[in-house]
């Protein structure tokens, strides 16, 4: 019992500092990418976004994309109607990563698209806060987040895969692909005014994917050279 | 020819009901234009509220192309009942005020009689349409502006890029021109039967009317009968509004999801004028006009 007693000790007194301590590197870790980030105050990027969801056949439409800190964001299509996910894409890395309120768990190492990273999870201590849970796998090595999955209350859980090129230095993707979950659709034949379908079996199957996905690709960054705040309005 | 088809024009032209058709479709559609000029947002909302749930939908969701595809798709089902009120009265309504029998002493054939009767009444019909092309389309344009168009299917949503949008309302109107010729046909083969107008009006309306409910309702049985009423096949001008995508999901510009099947009403339709206004000459040529 005794010995017992001083194993459990022992244990304690060895693991708990070994698990603060890696509370703490992530923690650093966390820091150095959003001290990375905020070399960036704003910037306007151009590129193109592809929308797939299965039960919605959209076009690939220019976009651009303005962000100003500390979080305000917007993407607007040249000339065009635009789809994003609800809530999903104006939840960007920069505003997740900015709040300081929340508790950082680290969760061990994973190979992300061939990249090692540091999985960090952060929890919001705001019980407000639209978001449960934020998982970010990070490039220890470039300081940039390839990976995020968020969890949020009205929105459900969304992936978020970024990938980097010339603005690696800025912590800014090349490409960033959306993730998210979708909601059945179906729309009653009294508003469509349509009373045959032509859809084929495998067409149905096909709609059933409850997946979503919105591809941007940027060609070009205009970084800190300032965005007038009515584009966010 | 030209100058049977001259005559018939300014007779149609000259009586006052074939201006309601006009004046019925010009109010219809300021009523709706002025509708979702007022609460356009609330309409989109409304039949956008099942997308909403998933995304959020940016732009000028209520632009001209789109209110004018709302107008056809409320519009077109009654226009039909309007063209009768003309082709269904071509040739009883000559025999109903007796000038049947004298129009018959001019040194005509009746063939030539009835294709000069049925072509005034196509133009009458090519004419509405064309009213309606630049009300519903080219004022919708003016007062709502243009953007890409965005449209709810039963089981999936449309978006069609601007520069994409035209040609299809050319083709579409095209398509709804065959269709309503059938009508124009249809009414113009039964007024053989009548001698007062209200007959084969009501007898056009009628028919438009069962084979549309019939079309409509997704019964097995009616199933089976639905290929061969041309009111199945009178709505295959929204088909212009459904895009093919390639394997990554996205949109080709420039493509009909179901062109065949435009090609196939088509050919349906045109059966359908050719066999009402050759059944209108056959039972003409072998009429005895008495009145």
């Amino acid at each position: 019992m005794k010995n017992n007693f001083v194993f459990s000790i022992i244990v304690i007194a060895i693991v708990f500092p070994l698990i603060k301590l890696k509370a703490q590197d992530a923690t650093v870790l966390v820091q150095k990418v959003k001290t990375k980030l905020e070399q960036v105050t704003d910037y306007v990027a151009e590129g193109k976004m592809k929308t797939d969801v299965a039960f919605i056949k959209a076009p690939v439409g220019k976009v651009k994309v303005y962000f100003k800190k500390p979080d305000k964001f917007k993407l607007k299509k040249d000339g065009g109607i635009s789809l994003l996910p609800k809530g999903g894409i104006s939840v960007n890395m920069r505003s997740i990563i900015e709040t300081t309120d929340y508790t950082i768990i680290p969760a061990g190492d994973i190979v992300v698209n061939g990249i090692k990273t540091k999985v960090v999870k952060l929890l919001p201590n705001n019980d407000n806060s639209d978001i449960v849970l934020s998982t970010l796998y990070i490039d220890e090595t470039n300081l940039i987040i390839i990976k995020a999955t968020t969890t949020t209350k009205e929105n459900g859980t969304y992936n978020i895969e970024m990938q980097y090129g010339k603005y690696i230095n800025y912590a800014l993707p090349d490409k960033v692909v959306f993730s998210f979950n979708t909601k059945d659709y179906k729309m009653p034949k009294g508003i469509t005014l349509e009373f045959d379908s032509d859809l084929t079996p495998e067409d149905r199957m096909k709609m059933k994917n409850k997946k979503g996905r919105i591809e941007l690709n940027y060609s070009s960054y205009i970084i800190n050279k300032g965005v007038d705040d009515s584009v966010f309005k | 020819m030209f100058t049977l088809l001259q005559i018939e024009l300014y007779k149609i032209f000259k009586r006052p009901r074939t201006y309601i058709a006009f004046a019925a479709i010009t109010a219809l559609i300021i009523i709706i234009q002025l509708g979702l000029k007022v609460d356009g947002k609330e309409y989109a909302d409304f039949v956008l509220a099942d997308l909403q749930n998933t995304l959020e939908i940016n732009g000028k969701i209520i632009n001209g192309y789109f209110v004018c595809y709302v107008i056809l798709q409320l519009l077109l089902v009654h226009v039909p009942l309007l063209i009768a009120l003309i082709a269904a009265d071509m040739i009883s309504g000559e025999a109903n005020m007796g000038t049947l029998r004298v129009l018959l002493t001019k040194p005509i054939s009746r063939t030539e009689f009835i294709i000069a009767k049925f072509l005034a009444a196509a133009i009458y019909t090519i004419l509405l349409l064309i009213w309606i092309a630049v009300f519903a389309l080219l004022a919708s344009i003016i007062i709502f502006g243009t953007d890409d168009m965005f449209l709810v299917k039963n089981a999936y949503a449309v978006q069609i890029e601007k520069v994409d949008i035209f040609w299809r309302y050319i083709g579409a109107f095209c398509f709804a021109a065959l269709a309503m010729l059938t009508v124009a046909a249809l009414g113009f083969f039964l007024s053989n039967f009548a001698e007062n107008s209200i007959g084969p009006i009501v007898a056009t309306m009628s028919v438009i009317i069962v084979t549309t409910i019939l079309s409509t309702m997704s019964i097995p049985l009616f199933n089976k009968i639905k290929p061969y009423l041309f009111t199945t096949h009178m709505v295959a001008w929204k088909e212009f509004f459904d895009v093919k995508v390639n394997d990554a999901n996205e949109t080709i510009r420039g493509t009909v999801q179901n062109a065949d099947k435009i090609i196939r009403s088509s050919i349906v339709l045109i059966a359908h004028i050719i066999l009402f206004v050759g059944a209108s000459v056959w039972v003409f040529k072998k009429k005895n006009v008495l009145s």
